[in-house]
């Protein structure tokens, strides 16, 4: 056999594994700032794009895509070649995958900020972004399957596999979920083509499935390379391996709904999502105890080595997380964690300890080869391991601590039938050592992650080699019929075929996600509809975008649930016909604040005035930050120039605005806004201040009808209010 | 749900298909051959790069 000899890229893997440093500092210094922000909710006062609600999409974003991502990249560039026995196919779409994926990253740390956001979790970059994402992982998708094809090592390993499930998968999800319309091509607001219980179930099977195939197979892959790798031995059991594969993602893609129930989701799908959650722990156990176990013989290195250090405590965060999320999934478990703050723990053990620390082991095994060198300080890798630890132990701790004690007193009544603790503000001040605990935890996290920046910078510095292009050589393949030879068995003939191994996959995952998503899309009756529920007002409709835009829903749920605690706080539980409307849905996913589908008529127009600017002068001890950039200045002045454009886009997704509605809109809003501003003025301190403004005058004065806050309070005056119509009424008089 | 017609052989279908899927998964995987699962899984280490670092 000849011998044929090629160059693995290794500057590829350098490349994405500093951007993997870059962006985990950046992305846990966001964190770490929201976490303060929970403490010192006026940290960043007056400056909108550092506001709270805006920051958490970029904190998510930064860490799931850049942190996580990037060193998916590194890892997959790594092992892929080695695995294979070649070099990438492309080294342009190797760089381009480098380079767009950068590129989207900063563009996203820009907008995010500014404000431009689908609300849509994990999904919030707006439409131009959502094309350039599909194209670089197109590009990693080509690279990927066309090295296979230009393979040299016969066999694929079970890293590969999950490496091509992971690209398929990513590539359907991102797809159907960013499905958009936008508003103009030069513009970069859209609206989500679903709407509702429909959006709802989309956004979730994209959600629960980008933990499952962004965060969890594509990491499975690594595991299953570099902790054989670095515990210098194989598998502990490549069959476990094989079952471990195809049952994750033939299963997992299911288990969406979980995070919708209780909801105005139809029960069937709840309890589909239920069951496939439960099953789904046999998959995810077995992949842990294979990880574990392939130590065996070997657990003398994991008192020494940093590296198998990381990687033990990253398996085991997996195992704890893939336990708590079946048993999260159970409803009487869920009816008590959703919305609090053992969601943020559950995910927190996931993204520090499975992701964070198999990063970390793979940083630290990856940096010294690369080098060719020796790792600066293994001492200092294991001060990080130490103090990261500890970091993630006080981060988790009192988040669940937290989450239990709020959603305890949110449940919690008098013998009288009255809640005990009826001032949804009593249940956060209540939590607030937790949130100190936390910031401190996250704070030991972020230090350990600067030991390992300051530990690589000296490997680096120190090494007397640069990173080279590594010399290799192996055999060309010999070609073997299309057909199975005689003994071989169907999925070793499977192994020889890529493709057709792609194929496979994809239907393995198009299954589920079918079975779950057609029916609620086609079947009309699942979403009954109320002949009350109209489309919001053309100001209501531009309020909802400032929701949108300020990232509300980051902390404010729209969804009330069935549950006799939360009618009684909150109102009439929410029904699946109210949000036929609602493109995107607005439902949430976390209640730092109180829910709001029932707020429109419970407040006057200068409460939520007077708490837009100033929360803690209406609810001493709130935790919301002010909104004055929507009440003063020059750039609370509405923005009504697209509105027709909105509306129209909005007939186009079946909301019946007629002719007219559109071409009223403009003084549809500025009787709304008219009207708004005369109730203002039922204040006598908002008289004062605001005649004396107008007084001053200049060129900035806008009038209050057409500032931002006034479209705000038309939405939030109006939510929930369609089947309570008569109540609104007598409200309204009240007010 | 109910208005769609013959809706009552999804149930059997979707249990026949997630049955045969792990049928056909654990055949496999117990008559796979000792030799390609011992080749399979030494791939990782086939280079030289395991060296260590400490």
């Amino acid at each position: 056999m000849e011998m044929q000899q090629f160059y693995y890229d290794n500057k590829i893997v350098k490349k994405f594994l500093y951007a993997t440093i870059v962006f985990g500092v950046v992305g846990m210094l966001v964190g770490l700032l929201l976490a303060f922000m929970f403490l010192f909710p006026n940290l960043t006062d007056g400056i909108s794009w550092l506001s709270f609600g805006r920051l958490r999409p970029l904190h998510t974003n930064a860490v799931i895509f850049a942190f996580v991502g990037n060193a998916i990249f590194a890892g997959v560039y790594y092992s892929t070649q080695r695995l294979l026995k070649a070099r990438m196919f492309s080294d342009f779409l190797s760089n381009l995958n480098f380079w767009g994926w950068q590129l989207i990253i900063i563009g996203a740390a820009i907008t995010l900020p500014l404000g431009y956001s689908t609300s849509k979790e994990y999904a919030e970059l707006e439409w131009p972004f959502d094309i350039a994402i599909a194209l670089i992982w197109v590009a990693f998708g080509i690279n990927l399957i066309g090295t296979m094809i230009k393979r040299r090592q016969r066999h694929l390993y079970v890293a590969i596999w999950f490496y091509i499930a992971t690209f398929v998968t990513v590539a359907v999800l991102h797809i159907f979920n960013s499905l958009a319309l936008p508003v103009s091509f030069t513009g970069m607001k859209s609206y989500s083509v679903y709407a509702g219980v429909q959006d709802a179930l989309v956004q979730w099977w994209y959600g629960h499935n980008a933990v499952a195939f962004f965060l969890t197979t594509p990491f499975l892959g690594l595991m299953y390379y570099f902790v054989p790798k670095a515990a210098n031995r194989p598998v502990y059991s490549y069959r476990l391996s094989i079952v471990h594969f195809w049952s994750l993602i033939f299963i997992y893609i299911w288990a969406g709904p979980h995070h919708l129930l209780y909801t105005a989701l139809p029960e069937w799908a709840q309890h589909l999502g239920v069951a496939f959650s439960i099953m789904l722990l046999m998959p995810s156990w077995g992949g842990m105890i294979n990880g574990l176990l392939t130590l065996r013989g070997a657990w003398d290195k994991v008192r020494t080595d940093p590296v198998l250090k990381f990687m033990v405590v990253a398996i085991t965060g997996y195992g704890m997380a893939t336990f708590e999320g079946p048993m999260l999934s159970l409803k009487n478990v869920n009816a008590i964690a959703h919305y609090t703050d053992w969601i943020i723990a559950h995910v927190h053990v996931g993204a520090l300890a499975w992701n964070g620390f198999l990063a970390f082991g793979m940083i630290y095994w990856l940096i010294p080869r690369l080098f060719k060198s020796k790792l600066y300080s293994i001492g200092l890798a294991n001060v990080h391991f130490w103090i990261g630890t500890l970091g993630i132990l006080l981060y988790a701790l009192p988040m669940y601590v937290a989450g239990f004690a709020q959603a305890s007193m949110w449940k919690q009544f008098n013998p009288d039938g009255t809640l005990v603790y009826g001032n949804f503000l009593e249940t956060v001040t209540e939590i607030m050592p937790m949130y100190w605990m936390r910031a401190i935890g996250g704070t030991l996290y972020l230090i350990g992650m600067l030991i390992l920046v300051y530990n690589v910078i000296m490997t680096v510095v120190k090494s007397e080699h640069k990173v080279t292009d590594e010399l290799a050589e192996a055999p060309a393949l010999q070609r073997v019929s299309k057909r199975r030879v005689a003994g071989e068995g169907w999925h070793t003939w499977l192994e020889r075929k890529p493709v057709l191994l792609t194929i496979y996959a994809t239907i393995a995952i198009l299954i589920g996600g079918i079975v779950q998503i057609v029916p609620t899309l086609v079947v009309k009756s699942n979403i009954p509809t109320i002949s009350s529920v109209q489309p919001y007002t053309p100001l209501e409709l531009e309020g909802r975008d400032l929701y949108i835009r300020e990232g509300c829903v980051g902390c404010h749920s729209q969804m009330i649930r069935p549950f006799r605690s939360e009618v009684e706080r909150y109102g009439e539980y929410s029904k699946a016909g109210e949000f036929v409307y609602d493109h995107p849905f607005l439902w949430g996913s976390k209640r730092t604040g109180p829910d709001l589908h029932r707020i429109g008529g419970k407040y006057s127009d200068n409460w939520h005035f007077n708490h837009m600017y100033d929360p803690q002068s209406t609810s001493s001890g709130s935790i919301m930050p002010s909104y004055k950039w929507l009440i003063v200045g020059k750039g609370s002045k509405l923005d009504k120039s697209i509105t027709k454009e909105k509306m129209e886009v909005m007939v186009t997704l079946g909301v019946p605005y007629s002719e007219e509605d559109i071409a009223n809109a403009q003084a549809s809003m500025s009787e709304q806004g008219t009207q708004i501003e005369k109730n203002l003025y039922s204040d006598p301190d908002f008289v004062a201040s605001y005649e004396a403004d107008k007084a001053a005058g200049g060129e900035d004065f806008v009038e209050m009808r057409d500032r931002e806050i006034v479209a705000m309070i038309a939405y939030l005056q109006r939510l929930g209010t369609d089947i309570k119509v008569k109540d609104r009424n007598n409200k309204t008089t009240q007010n | 749900m109910d208005s769609i017609a013959g809706i009552e052989i999804y149930p059997i279908i979707s249990l026949l298909i997630f049955f045969l899927f792990f049928v056909v998964l654990f055949y496999w995987v117990i008559t796979a051959k000792k030799d390609y699962i011992t080749t399979v899984s030494n791939l990782p280490l086939d280079d030289n790069d395991n060296d260590t670092i400490l």
